[in-house]
């Protein structure tokens, strides 16, 4: 009875601490929201900060994951490592390429800049998300009609932010698309037949 | 031939693949009790190793070290020369030399264990740049830091000098350029003492086994390597990936566990190979019309610490360096150069964006010199069908430059423009000077002189179990579209269906080979084969009754079966065969240096900020002739990534070198274009100029031209004579402190 109490004590503290390095740290990606039960594990207390995973519920593409993860672990290593869902891609692992854009809670991240334990609890959409069995995702198509993709190695990231823009701007200017993808490096140069593909999709969204 | 699907916009063989996340690059792949690895590296650009050192906070008992005293065959990479191992022996030529290999079931220690492992070296006094080289400040490299040299020369320049109109002289500089394909470089291999399997991301699988055999002392059957889906290449994974092979498959030998070895990006571009820095000599005379009387270049590049391609990109840079005028007397002197730099490698190009730079950038020099119009100067001095390009090579085509010219001025208005901007340009509030550029140029598709014939490339086709043709090829799909065009080369050859032709996976157990994919030459040169081999499966079943002349696809595919039915296994093999008058005299470097030759007009229009110097480009065409078309959008893809690597070359990517190193190693502070960045590019394919389904290579042509026309551009809006690339906006500034 009384280990239970101490547990939950030690819970609460702990989660106040993350909440705390979050708001320290600029530029960290430590911050959790109130409605994630992070749990520690509970037989090891020390390790909470450490090697030893938390367990935390991801729903990814609308299905949900049990799974212990590390606090360190990026949301890339997440899905690429423990998930199996290797269609996002990491690069630079440092922000900087757009490969690994991932959208969380109707917003795109880059997943190797955002903690794993951060994105619990919240809604995960991948690029594995976006066709229904065989029939693809009509920016997914257009991205095939234009050929909007070469090496296809930054396409998984591309098409997501794309995808986030017209999730929320189903009608964007050439320069609003232009924006939007500006996060998305792409060496092999196929941006022209993106904003083409972007552009085809909202039209016929509009008619 | 009736052609259906050449010249047709198909789809993408692996669109569907690459855009729903289901293609498997490497580091996507997880094998069973598979270790990861990581390379040790020297920290000093020369020097002589004396002993290595394992700090004792690491339990070294759970990790794999490959050492040299692992290696089973010879420490070399092979390639032109052998001169550069796998893991250093006691030399140390560059900062990332390569000396031992670690692996380890938890990738997350490797990085510790690497820094815990200290070489101690005698350090030796290093040089950097072409400079030191040429002084012979230390010597490296043979007995004068030479690793290559050539000589072009055609009539006598020598003979001009004193009777010349006049005589112009300026020298240029490029910059090192990365490669940046978007997937990191890696491997994963499999190894015993019997044999060894690699797969990984790669330009050429069989450059890969032909460095393995000898570094495992093991036959051709025991090596196999197989490509997986490839996030880009351009160059940069032509020859840098035999060393990552060798080295994971050293570690899986030695573990007897898989092994994956994947470099992350600061490593990717700091130890691997760039394009080559470049400085030119030019002396051009001309009489009073403008025409060319003498060209004499002096080029040399910066090969860095080993041989590996320099010898062959010099030679294209050479061979490029006059570009595509006439003129009687031409010197070409090309020399590759030694420093303590990693080597620099392969990129888009090859050697010609450099010595087209320099050539290019001059012309306009000349041009304002004789106060000629840089267009009409260089449409009076183009190659015409019957002339002799600087190796005396006879052009046998009907060349109509002027005629590419003339689209490439019409579309980007450029006279207008021109006189427009001159006008915007005076105005005193204005916030930005604009200005138009242009450069022409032609690219030898293929490999140089005798380069093919060497090569023997060979590839074969066969029938599977459904009744379809599948091509076999070791040309690898690295975002270009091989697997496209390959298609759909053989379904017009075959006249069959788009979707009946397969491409086997380049994997040396299954595809012969077809030689490496560079050059743009898998199009032209490896296109053909395609269409042979395939004319011979449908030769055999012809000759065997099973089709007559006319079929359907449906019949194809009954045919097939029927022959697979009654003779188990039907597979075709072609060679190539060099086209007839095609001479090349390797000594003298005179004759056809390539059998074909694309040509281009590229035209940049530019503003520049002139408070903060700032250069971007407003609007690029680019007119080509590249002869048939076999995928316009395909092609069009490729001019305009080409064009904007071409823009990162002239603006944007500035290697820093410290101590020999690329110091600005991470994407955050190499910058590339952008979405942003990259203008409207407006690509055109001029008419063939010959009948008959010439194709004519496109991957590299695009990088040849555009930076050349973008600094035009950038010294019509401003007036300076830019000499050199990367142009950042400082430099800019600097010119226009040099005047005041
Ligand atoms: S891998 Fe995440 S931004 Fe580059
Ligand atoms: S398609 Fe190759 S990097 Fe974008």
């Amino acid at each position: 009875m009384e280990e239970k109490k101490n547990l939950s004590q030690k819970e609460i503290s702990r989660r106040s601490f993350l909440k705390g390095a979050g708001i320290a740290s600029v530029g960290a990606v430590i911050a959790t929201t109130a409605s994630v039960d992070i749990k520690a594990d509970t037989k090891n207390d020390s390790d909470v900060i450490g090697k030893n995973g938390i367990s935390c519920e991801f729903d990814v593409n609308g299905k949900k994951y049990a799974q212990k993860v590390p606090p360190r672990t990026t949301l890339a290593e997440l899905l690429r490592e423990d998930l199996n869902l290797t269609g996002t891609k990491v690069v630079c692992d440092r922000g900087a390429c757009g490969a690994c854009t991932v959208i969380v809670d109707g917003k795109s991240v880059c997943s190797c800049m955002t903690l794993a334990i951060d994105s619990a609890g919240k809604k995960i959409e991948t690029i594995e998300g976006l066709a229904n069995g065989d029939e693809l995702h009509p920016l997914q198509e257009a991205f095939v009609n234009h050929d909007a993709l070469q090496c296809g190695f930054c396409t998984p990231g591309m098409v997501m932010s794309c995808k986030n823009l017209l999730d929320h701007n189903a009608q964007p200017t050439l320069p609003e698309v232009r924006k939007a993808v500006s996060g998305n490096l792409c060496r092999c140069g196929t941006y022209p037949h993106v904003f083409k593909a972007v552009m085809d999709v909202s039209g016929k969204k509009g008619e | 031939m009736n052609k259906k699907w050449v010249g047709t916009n198909v789809p993408r063989k692996e669109g569907i693949e690459k855009v729903t996340g289901k293609s498997k690059y490497i580091d996507d792949l997880t094998f069973p009790d598979m270790i990861y690895g990581i390379t040790v590296r020297s920290d000093v650009p020369r020097g002589t190793i004396r002993k290595i050192h394992f700090a004792d906070n690491i339990n070294w008992d759970e990790f794999t070290i490959v050492t040299i005293e692992d290696i089973p065959g010879e420490n070399v990479v092979t390639l032109i020369e052998s001169d550069q191992p796998f893991l250093a022996d006691k030399e140390i030529r560059h900062q990332q030399e390569p000396i031992l290999l670690l692996a380890h079931p938890d990738k997350s220690l490797l990085e510790e264990a690497r820094r815990s492992i200290r070489i101690e070296v005698d350090e030796l006094p290093a040089i950097f740049n072409i400079e030191e080289s040429l002084n012979k400040k230390q010597i490296i490299y043979s007995d004068d830091n030479i690793i290559k040299e050539y000589l072009i020369t055609k009539g006598n320049t020598d003979d001009v000098w004193d009777s010349a109109y006049k005589i112009v002289s300026e020298e240029y500089h490029t910059g090192a350029q990365e490669q940046l394909y978007i997937e990191n470089n890696g491997m994963i291999a499999i190894a015993n003492d019997e044999e060894v399997t690699v797969w990984g991301s790669m330009q050429c699988p069989y450059y890969i086994h032909k460095a393995l055999m000898p570094l495992f002392d093991l036959p051709a059957e025991k090596i196999r390597i197989i490509q997986t889906a490839t996030g880009g290449g351009f160059g940069g994974k032509e020859e840098y990936p035999s060393i990552i092979a060798g080295h994971a498959a050293l570690l899986a030998r030695k573990a007897q566990k898989p092994v994956k070895l994947m470099y992350d990006r600061a490593e990717d571009m700091v130890a691997t190979t760039k394009r080559h820095p470049s400085h030119t000599r030019q002396k051009i005379a001309v009489d009073e019309n403008g025409k060319l009387l003498a060209i004499d270049i002096d080029f040399v590049l910066d090969g860095g610490a080993y041989t590996t391609l320099s010898a062959v990109v010099l030679s294209r840079g050479a061979i490029h360096a006059a570009g595509p005028y006439a003129c009687e007397n031409i010197r070409i002197r090309a020399r590759a150069v030694a420093t303590n730099t990693p080597p620099q490698g392969a990129f888009r190009g090859f050697g010609a964006p450099q010595s087209i730079f320099a050539f290019e950038r001059h012309l306009d020099l000349v041009a304002k010199q004789l106060n000629m119009c840089p267009v009409e100067f260089r449409k009076q001095n183009f190659l015409q069908q019957g002339s002799l390009n600087a190796t005396g090579q006879k052009i046998e085509e009907e060349v109509r430059l002027d005629k590419v010219l003339d689209l490439a001025l019409e579309k980007s208005q450029y006279f207008a423009k021109k006189k427009q901007f001159a006008v915007h340009n005076s105005q005193k509030n204005v916030k930005t000077y604009k200005g138009v550029g242009l450069a022409s140029f032609y690219h030898g598709a293929g490999f140089t002189g005798s380069g093919e014939v060497y090569l023997a490339s060979i590839v074969g086709a066969r029938l599977t179990a459904d009744g379809k043709v599948k091509v076999l090829a070791a040309s690898t799909e690295i975002g270009q579209g091989t697997n496209t065009i390959f298609s759909q080369i053989a379904a017009d050859a075959l006249g069959i269906d788009y979707d009946m032709v397969e491409i086997e996976t380049p994997d040396t157990s299954k595809v012969p080979n077809s030689g490496p994919t560079v050059a743009s030459r898998t199009c032209m040169i490896v296109g053909k084969l395609v269409e042979s081999a395939v004319c011979g499966i449908r030769d055999t079943l012809l000759k065997s009754n099973l089709l007559t002349s006319e079929y359907t696809s449906q019949q194809f595919i009954t045919a097939s079966k029927k022959y697979l039915e009654d003779f188990g296994e039907l597979k075709i093999f072609v060679k190539y065969k060099p086209p007839a008058g095609i001479h090349w005299d390797e000594k003298n470097y005179r004759g056809s240096a390539y059998s074909a030759y694309a040509w281009a007009v590229y035209v940049a229009e530019v503003s520049v900020d002139k408070y903060t110097y700032e250069m971007q480009v407003d609007d690029f065409v680019a007119v080509q002739e590249v002869g048939e078309v076999v995928h316009p959008i395909l092609a069009q893809g490729q001019i305009e990534g080409g064009v904007a690597q071409g823009i990162g070359y002239a603006l944007y990517e500035d290697v820093v070198w410290r101590n020999g190193q690329m110091a600005n190693n991470q994407m955050t502070n190499y910058i590339i274009p952008t979405s942003l960045d990259a203008p409207d590019i407006r690509v055109f394919f001029s008419e063939p100029f010959q009948p008959g389904g010439v194709r004519k290579g496109i991957g590299e042509l695009p990088m040849d031209g555009t930076a050349p026309a973008v600094i035009s551009a950038v010294e019509n809006a401003t007036g300076k004579h830019v000499c050199h690339v990367p142009l950042r906006p400082e430099d800019l500034m600097m010119l226009y402190r040099k005047e005041t």
